[in-house]
């Protein structure tokens, strides 16, 4: 049966008003939930730096909501490392992203034990081959080597570029360092090829602190990786250099 | 994707779950399984299979999204402008998948995170489109939500024999049990069977286990 163009018109109009309310409703009643998934999602990312996947897959929400809020320090600083009277929470990593380097102002989470410093946290934003990619670095307190990395992603390639969300990918940034013999920054190298995989990927390059294994079929995922790591070493490299000189002073 | 329409005239005063509505229900199991027999959907059968849990998952949200949108196209195929009806249909579908997308991001974040891209694929499920097109279009609400059902079940239950076996196969699990640790086993995973290829394997053992137990041969 032919109808005529208003019916046509009409009809799309309600059947679009429709599942428009229809989805605001859902996503209004179900924001606060996804957001708080989101955020306990990043507390989990900040413990696996420095615990490891096994540790933290282990523990249950209450022990990481403890163990997070025991051990870690929210904190923000510009670019010369200089701490500024703000928290993390009011900043938006991606909006941050986009401004000069020397403008952004950083995140920083730092690890305390016992013994006190034992890890910074840096949050790492940048892009891969499709979208976003992000990922937390926890370096060890001589502010050079690499304790863990965890990586995330928005729409790599499922089974190349977004490897990058698995152990075995981030395994390989374990015990690298950033800077060379000389004090220099020269960041960490994800290369193009890969030297079969697991095990075999982190002994080819044991010899190698700067430079680790990369992923089959995804170089430009690990491009993206290499230039965000590269960036956000650089955009942190004044507050490591603080950090290295208060403790040479102190001791 | 079939357009002819599949008539089916039922009687008034039936029972609730008559023979032509069991038939509904049971035929995508078997003799017209949506992914063995009509050989749709296989995309996202090949790229969610690696684990059980999120196949698990993702059928569910099939099995709802052809369920609802059957229903619905069902209930409003008598005033769907047939110049517009498959942009009308793709509305439908689309609003259920991101209701099953954002359900999952607020109940179930780690599995929507490992299903990634393929809750918003739902859309483009042949086999979804397909049974508006064949079937919502011409038959009434409640034999549609069946044949919805049937064919998300349908669909669902080759993913879980596939994940079966590609996660028993290539990581040694089920459901993220650890069966040969279990039984003291030392079992070394499969790699094939991680990747897409271990799926068209799998898929292709099915449809001929199938076959052979069906006699179907193929006409040419």
């Amino acid at each position: 049966m032919q109808r005529s163009n208003s019916y046509i018109f009409t009809f799309v109009v309600a059947l679009t008003m429709t599942c428009a309310v229809l989805l605001s409703l859902t996503y209004e009643s179900l924001k606060d939930k996804q957001a708080a998934n989101v955020a306990f999602e990043k507390r989990q990312f900040i413990l696996t730096t420095f615990m490891g996947a096994a540790a933290v897959g282990a523990m249950k929400p209450e022990e990481v909501n403890k163990v997070y809020d025991e051990k870690v320090k929210a904190s923000v600083v510009d670019f010369n490392g200089k701490a500024l009277d703000m928290q993390p929470d009011e900043l938006a990593v991606d909006r941050e992203y986009k401004k000069p380097i020397e403008e952004r102002l950083l995140p920083l989470y730092t690890i305390t034990g016992t013994e006190g410093l034992e890890y910074v946290v840096l949050p790492t934003y940048g892009f891969g081959l499709w979208d976003n990619i992000w990922g937390y670095i926890a370096l060890e307190k001589d502010m050079k080597t690499i304790k863990g990395v965890v990586f995330d992603h928005k729409g790599e390639t499922p089974g190349l570029g977004a490897r990058i969300t698995t152990e075995e990918i981030q395994n390989r940034f374990e015990g690298k360092t950033i800077r060379d013999e000389g004090g220099e920054l020269v960041s960490v190298t994800m290369m193009k090829g890969e030297n079969g995989g697991g095990d075999k990927s982190v002994s080819a390059f044991e010899d190698k602190p700067h430079k680790v294994d990369g992923m089959s079929g995804a170089t430009l995922t690990a491009n993206g990786i290499n230039d965000m790591l590269g960036n956000y070493f650089k955009a942190y490299n004044n507050y490591f250099k603080q950090q290295s000189v208060d403790k040479t002073a102190s001791n | 994707m079939s357009t002819a329409v599949e008539e089916k005239k039922s009687a008034p005063s039936q029972p609730l779950l008559g023979k032509k509505e069991r038939q509904l229900l049971s035929d995508p199991l078997d003799s017209n399984n949506p992914i063995t027999v009509q050989v749709l959907g296989i995309c996202s059968a090949l790229a969610v299979t690696v684990q059980m849990k999120p196949a698990f998952f993702m059928a569910l949200g099939v099995i709802f999204v052809t369920m609802m949108s059957n229903f619905i196209i069902s209930i409003m195929r008598n005033i769907i402008p047939g110049r517009v009806r498959i942009i009308v249909q793709l509305a439908v579908v689309s609003t259920f998948v991101i209701l099953v997308d954002q359900l999952l991001k607020a109940y179930a974040y780690d599995v929507s995170k490992q299903l990634s891209v393929f809750v918003g694929l739902i859309v483009t499920n042949c086999i979804i489109m397909g049974r508006l097109e064949a079937f919502a279009m011409g038959n009434k609400p409640f034999p549609s939500l069946l044949d919805g059902i049937g064919n998300g079940i349908g669909y669902g239950a080759i993913l879980m024999v596939v994940a079966f076996m590609r996660e028993l196969l290539g990581s040694g699990s089920v459901f993220g049990f650890k069966v040969f640790d279990a039984l003291g086993i030392n079992y070394i995973g499969n790699g094939v069977m991680v990747i897409p290829a271990g799926a068209a394997i799998a898929i292709g053992l099915v449809i001929w286990a199938q076959r052979a137990r069906n006699g179907m041969v193929e006409s040419d």
